[in-house]
């Protein structure tokens, strides 16, 4: 392994982080929540879920951050790493599997891992190591 | 009140994803290539999120209501099972392809790339997929 000095952003990296704990800690202080997309987002697609409007205004809040970026700074751009099928499918796999492993990266990673939850600490476990397989296989035994 | 409260967390929570290095794919792939030129940067994401969160999570866990009267909506469920675990890994595989996940796929909608709106769009519908087999199952 070596490592990526140009690359590395520890500050942005640890203000946003930041950020992100503040937003789960004011969800769960005042609404008694988790701030969890893909929960959020699923419960959103069921026909009855409890909490819809708070649910909604939450996802609402995030789809709308970049409009009030942008008043202050510019956007990241993102670099994009595959093409439409390689998107379609992570896309299904993630829509799917959150759903059946009950939380992404924010309601397992952030929110769970505060909570010190042992259902999260597994999930978090197998998504990253999910992850950096995929990842392993893509770019160094299929080439990339 | 609980309403503002939400849209506030949610946009909070979006700057945060935006500034963080989250919302850009390249970043992602690039934490998660361990073979190859790792960029440790979203480690400091996760340890700098949860420092902030778990005093907050530790006093919430003890609570029956939140500050606003709301009742504490935690999960419950404390058994491992194959669903977690195997929806998890699923997850990670996708996350792995794109180096996208659902938070940051949603702050990056307005802007409009077509990776964005495909993958939210499949998203969806491994999410709908879900709820239908979900629904059988329970029928």
């Amino acid at each position: 392994m070596t490592i990526d000095w140009a690359g590395f952003t520890p500050w942005p990296a640890l203000a946003g982080g930041a950020l992100i704990g503040l937003a789960a800690a004011l969800f769960v202080l005042l609404n008694g929540r988790i701030a969890g997309i893909s929960g959020l987002l699923g419960g959103l697609l069921e026909r009855h879920t409890e909490g819809r409007a708070e649910k909604a205004l939450f996802v609402l809040g995030l789809v709308l951050a970049p409009l009030a970026w942008v008043l202050f700074a510019q956007l990241p751009e993102p670099d994009f790493q595959v093409g439409w099928l390689g998107t379609l499918v992570a896309g299904l796999l993630v829509g799917i599997g959150t759903r059946y492993g009950s939380g992404c990266t924010s309601g397992h990673g952030v929110c769970g891992l505060s909570r010190l939850s042992p259902r999260s600490l597994a999930a978090t476990l197998a998504f990253m190591a999910a992850g950096f397989a995929t990842v392993f296989a893509l770019r160094h035994l299929f080439g990339g | 009140m609980r309403k503002l409260t939400a849209f506030v967390a949610g946009l909070v929570f979006g700057f945060g994803l935006l500034l963080s290095g989250m919302a850009d794919p390249a970043k992602v792939v690039g934490f998660l290539d361990l073979a190859g030129s790792w960029d440790p940067s979203l480690a400091l994401v996760m340890a700098g999120a949860i420092g902030v969160a778990l005093l907050p999570f530790t006093w919430a866990r003890r609570r029956e209501r939140s500050l606003l009267g709301a009742p504490m909506a935690l999960p419950r469920k404390r058994e491992l099972d194959g669903r977690l675990i195997g929806g998890s890994l699923l997850f990670g595989v996708g996350w792995g392809i794109a180096g996208i996940c659902p938070g940051p796929a949603l702050a990056l909608l307005v802007t409009g790339y077509w990776q964005v709106l495909l993958f939210v769009f499949a998203m969806l519908g491994g999410m709908a997929l879900f709820s239908a087999l979900e629904h059988r199952r329970n029928h």
